[in-house]
């Protein structure tokens, strides 16, 4: 706020106002420094913790940075399990979800943004009520129904279930509701078929959202938990999360080596999206809010 | 919008020749954005409505997947509430997990948000730093926590010794897991509310405040009777999200504490998922506790939509 009262103000005084507040810049810069600290420190003892020796994991005082580097804890990691069949598994589920996704929620969002008809308030509510849905109230009938078709013991029970996203189509939605209605007609009359809109057309426009949503949803079932606990019974069928998450079941003599280096493992993907997307990524979920 | 459907019913005489000359196309016209939505509603209706009617229905069975399965009435309830003694304190942990981690959350939230204001570089960067562990998988926090909160040589217990203060238990104590699990639970969360609250202040147009700074309004009360009732929507939103999501609280106690010490964190969720999977699948008996947590969630976001119709102010 400029200070604009018409008495002549000295010299002096603007020194000191200037002085005051290149302080108090100073102090808030420092704080924020130390906020940065709080929310990176847990990261960066993972990763010091990942290269320690196990001897030096139990030290007092412990070191802040590893003073031999060993990949012993990486090691035991894979001597523990063989993580490729895992995130495997993982990728197969996230880009079937994907792929379902975007069959479902693009002509859903385009009824949705341009077309008019009986029933649509309703409807819509419909999709926002079923994002409200915890899935840890459905997910004992959905288990129930995947073991009656027998199909428990596939990944199908940790796709299907996904293949509608509500909040895809909402926010979809929002970004087909951007795009003019000239040119729809346009496209039209140039005997465009609606399908031919809505990828031709629609999809072009709302390119953003859509890599956003999906980015968002890869990175839900790279770090799901609770579904694949719920609904793998076997071995093959289980995506990284719940292996990483075994690491620590032995409860005395945990090797945090180990625990921390699988979860390095985990987390890598999640920041490197980060580093690449922040910006995408924080604007669609702070626009979540704002409806 | 309802005037647009009325319109479409009172057709002119012309308008209804054309329709009863060419009434395929017409129709085809009229089903179109209902074939487009088939297929979003057919996976909505087979994995969100139809289990959730599922859920209720079975909670009045005895069912375990194998051979039993026979209507009993309100028997699983009557266990529930008076028969069992455990369901009692995972609804009151639960409660409290949620009361703590929503006040922690929105008033750190809004702290953070009306300091972060403004566009500056370390601005910008601490938003992102805040932000990121809410992207990280639930396993991979807890396991981070798990190993500084460690009683025995976690960081935590040794920086203690090290200022000289005595170690704390952590999660290995019924008098502070719970508490450090919110801790937890707030660390992870904040950044995405603090964005939340980001984006509010941000849309709160320049002019209120400049007539506010014009008027020499107290900064104190620029806040409480400019800033907050402007953001109001968006702490309401926070409100509810919050709430069904501590609600929902699963992942960071089954991989910390699995209920314990005790049954200190033995929360709803948890409750449900042991009786269906882990202790010889009473399905319906567990469905019956899942219908409870459907309810409490119900009741509350009715309340809050209450509430908001009277407090929030819309602009």
């Amino acid at each position: 706020m400029e200070n604009q009262s018409k008495t002549p103000v000295s010299a002096d005084m603007i020194k000191r106002y200037t002085r005051i507040r290149k302080a108090r810049l100073a102090v808030d810069f420092v704080l924020k420094l130390g906020m940065i600290f709080v929310f990176l420190f847990p990261f960066y003892w993972m990763i010091a913790s990942a290269f320690k020796t196990t001897y030096e994991l139990n030290q007092y005082p412990p070191t802040m940075w590893p003073h031999r580097f060993t990949l012993d804890g990486f090691r035991s990691v894979f001597s523990y399990f063989n993580l490729w069949p895992y995130i495997r598994n993982t990728i197969v589920i996230s880009l079937s979800v994907l792929v379902l996704q975007m069959m479902t929620m693009i002509p859903a969002a385009y009824a949705f943004a341009k077309m008019k008809f009986r029933g649509k308030a309703l409807l819509f509510t419909l999709v926002l009520v079923a994002q409200m849905v915890p899935t840890q109230l459905t997910f004992i009938p959905i288990y129930i129904m995947f073991s009656k078709a027998k199909m428990i013991k596939t990944l199908w029970p940790q796709i299907l279930p996904f293949g509608a996203s509500a909040y895809g189509v909402f926010l979809l939605r929002q970004s087909f509701m951007q795009v003019s209605d000239e040119l729809i007609e346009s496209a039209q009359l140039d005997n465009a078929s609606l399908w031919q809109i809505m990828y031709r057309v629609m999809l072009p426009m709302a390119k953003a959202t859509l890599v956003t949503v999906l980015l968002l949803c890869f990175i839900n079932h790279w770090n799901g938990y609770f579904w694949p606990l719920v609904m793998c019974n076997t071995e093959d069928v289980k995506p990284i999360s719940l292996v990483i998450a075994r690491l620590k079941q032995v409860e005395e003599g945990v090797d945090w080596a180990a625990v921390m280096a699988g979860n390095l493992i985990l987390t890598l993907p999640t920041a490197a999206m980060f580093l690449l997307f922040s910006k995408k990524i924080i604007r669609s979920l702070a626009y979540k809010g704002m409806k | 919008m309802a005037d647009r459907f009325f319109r479409r019913r009172e057709l002119t005489i012309e308008e209804q020749q054309i329709r009863s000359a060419n009434p395929r196309k017409e129709w085809g016209a009229v089903l179109k954005p209902y074939f487009l939505l088939v297929p979003t509603f057919c996976f909505l209706i087979i994995f969100t409505y139809y289990p959730l009617a599922r859920l209720v229905w079975l909670s009045f069975r005895k069912y375990n997947l194998l051979s039993q399965d026979q209507f009993i009435g309100l028997q699983n309830y009557r266990q529930l509430f008076f028969i069992n003694k455990d369901f009692g304190p995972s609804v009151k942990n639960t409660f409290v997990y949620t009361a703590a981690s929503v006040t922690l959350l929105i008033v750190l939230a809004v702290l953070f948000g009306l300091w972060m204001q403004g566009e500056r570089k370390i601005n910008s960067l601490a938003k992102r730093v805040i932000f990121f562990p809410h992207i990280v998988a639930g396993v991979s926090i807890s396991m981070i926590f798990a190993w500084l909160m460690n009683s025995r040589n976690g960081l935590f217990n040794q920086l203690l010794m090290a200022w000289g203060l005595s170690p704390l238990e952590w999660l290995d104590s019924s008098d502070t897991a719970l508490g450090s699990i919110v801790g937890i639970n707030v660390w992870k969360g904040v950044g995405y509310d603090t964005l939340i609250v980001l984006a509010a202040l941000g849309g709160i147009s320049s002019e209120i405040n400049e007539a506010a700074a014009l008027d020499n309004t107290p900064s104190h009360r620029r806040l409480f009777c400019i800033t907050l009732p402007m953001i109001s929507p968006q702490i309401f939103f926070l409100l509810v999200t919050i709430t069904i999501s501590s609600f929902k609280v699963f992942d960071l106690v089954r991989l910390l504490t699995n209920g314990g010490p005790g049954s200190s964190t033995y929360v709803m969720v948890l409750y449900i998922y042991r009786y269906a999977f882990e202790w010889n699948r009473q399905i319906g008996y567990a469905c019956a506790a899942g219908v409870v947590l459907l309810l409490i969630l119900l009741v509350l976001t009715v309340i809050y939509f209450k509430l908001v119709e009277r407090k929030v102010h819309y602009q």
